[in-house]
């Protein structure tokens, strides 16, 4: 095997890691993860929180099947994938509730809602049954940090122009638009924070993507 | 073994689950009594903020103890005093009282004494927002009819819509509202669109977007003041 000697950050696992912040991204190219993309997006603060919490179960999640690839029997490795994802989540839940209460309260819902995820059973199914542990962890860091990238920009943009503040974890809600330019006539975009919004942001920022890029251009 | 036959199936099936439900509920087990002691202080927390007291996780019991301590009683839809001592009051869970029709549940209410000598009456309110359940302390001055403050929270709310109930701008609208007309009759506080005058004793303005969330608020006001309302009118 000589793939053993293989260096930890070769060219090979670094695209791993920066594909899929580009031209593999999960949400902007595959299109998964959209449901939560929408529902987290309309302050700054769920947006990054969310990220983090994505990237840990995606890592963590990758990792185990990786590790179990070769003992799961075919016929229910959906189930078995299910089973890790949700035992991590809850894992996940459990440990904010004890020690980090007040973010706990925070993420509410959308915890659960990272297992309806699409993106995590997308990553496990597509890569981590197929491949060694360590380029596992990068899929999941680089496609977690992917999902996150777009969350982050849709959200930044959405809080900005609908309420004119940024709301960063540990620091609150920051006023960005100055009084002067509300002074001035300038008026909030309510629909901003709609997710209607959401999506139309997404199809901005697939839009800017695929002019620069015209590889991702669908032919057909 | 066949890893793909029917044995082995079941055999792993079998054997992941039994693993990952003896990790979990080990892992529950061993948070329980920390996550318990979190959803107390952060109680604690949210009673003490009705009446404007800032508190950290680090000295919210201590504030607690001061400012309420054993000061907290049960009272009926009657108004009668039930007896019952502070921590019994403390754990009354509203979230079961909710299911039981208003005559029948029991109704905690949390007395504050403030540095200046005040005595708040703090009520614990609960309802139904959008996506699940919402709710909140309204704290009352002495007369029982002037609303001093109040906080609201809720469990999953859209963040920058319903959500919004939860922020000092909604609930500071609160503050100087009363429950009662003129003549003495309840009319609790409505939260109506389109804004609502500073000077207008019973309203305050609801929230844009959270329609659903600001009339379950609304709703929860009146249904709670109601069954408050013989323990207000003493």
């Amino acid at each position: 095997m000589s793939s053993e000697k293989e260096p930890l950050f070769s060219s090979k696992n670094l695209k791993l890691l920066t594909n899929p912040l580009g031209s593999q991204n999960p949400i902007t190219v595959q299109v998964l993860g959209i449901c939560s993309a929408l529902a987290v997006t309309a302050k700054l603060e769920p947006a990054i929180v969310m990220s983090l919490s994505v990237i840990f179960v995606l890592i963590f999640s990758n990792l185990i099947i990786s590790l179990l690839r070769n003992t799961i029997p075919s016929r229910i490795r959906i189930i078995v994938q299910l089973t890790i994802v949700a035992s991590l989540v809850i894992l996940v839940d459990q440990v904010l509730k004890a020690f980090a209460y007040e973010v706990s309260k925070q993420l509410s819902v959308f915890v659960g809602l990272i297992i309806t995820n699409c993106i995590i059973m997308g990553r496990l199914e597509a890569f981590a049954l197929g491949n060694k542990p360590w380029p596992s962890v990068l899929d999941g860091l680089g496609n977690g940090a992917g999902y996150g990238l777009i969350l982050v920009i849709v959200a930044f943009f959405r809080e900005l122009l609908g309420t004119g503040n940024l709301t960063l974890p540990g620091i609150g809600e920051i006023q960005i638009i100055p009084d002067a330019l509300y002074n001035a006539g300038y008026v909030n975009n309510g629909l901003m924070i709609l997710p209607p919004m959401a999506l139309i942001t997404v199809g901005i920022i697939i839009w800017v993507q695929r002019s620069r890029n015209k590889d991702l251009i669908d032919a057909s | 073994m066949d890893r793909q036959g029917n044995k082995y199936t079941f055999l792993y099936a079998s054997v992941m689950v039994i693993v990952v439900a003896t990790l979990l509920a080990f892992v529950s087990e061993a948070l329980r009594p920390i996550q318990k002691k979190n959803e107390e202080e952060s109680k604690m927390a949210d009673i003490l903020r009705s009446v404007n007291i800032q508190t950290t996780t680090a000295d919210v019991a201590e504030k607690y103890q001061k400012y309420i301590g054993d000061n907290v009683f049960i009272v009926s839809y009657d108004g009668q005093r039930q007896e019952a001592d502070a921590k019994t009051a403390f754990d009354v869970d509203l979230s079961v009282e909710i299911r039981k029709p208003l005559t029948e549940r029991q109704y905690p209410v949390y007395e504050c004494h403030l540095d200046n000598g005040d005595v708040k009456y703090i009520l614990p309110v609960r309802g139904t927002g959008l996506w699940g359940p919402i709710w909140g302390y309204i704290a009352l001055n002495a007369d029982k009819n002037t609303i001093f403050g109040t906080t609201f929270s809720h469990k999953g709310e859209t963040p920058g819509l319903g959500a919004e109930i939860a922020t000092e701008a909604f609930q500071q609208q609160f503050k100087g509202k009363t429950i009662f007309d003129e003549s003495g009759n309840l009319v609790s506080v409505a939260v109506v669109k389109g804004g609502a005058p500073d000077e207008a004793p019973h309203q305050v303005d609801a929230i844009s977007g959270g329609t659903i969330t600001s009339r379950g608020v609304e709703n929860m006001l009146k249904d709670y003041f109601k069954g408050y309302e013989a323990f207000l009118k003493k």
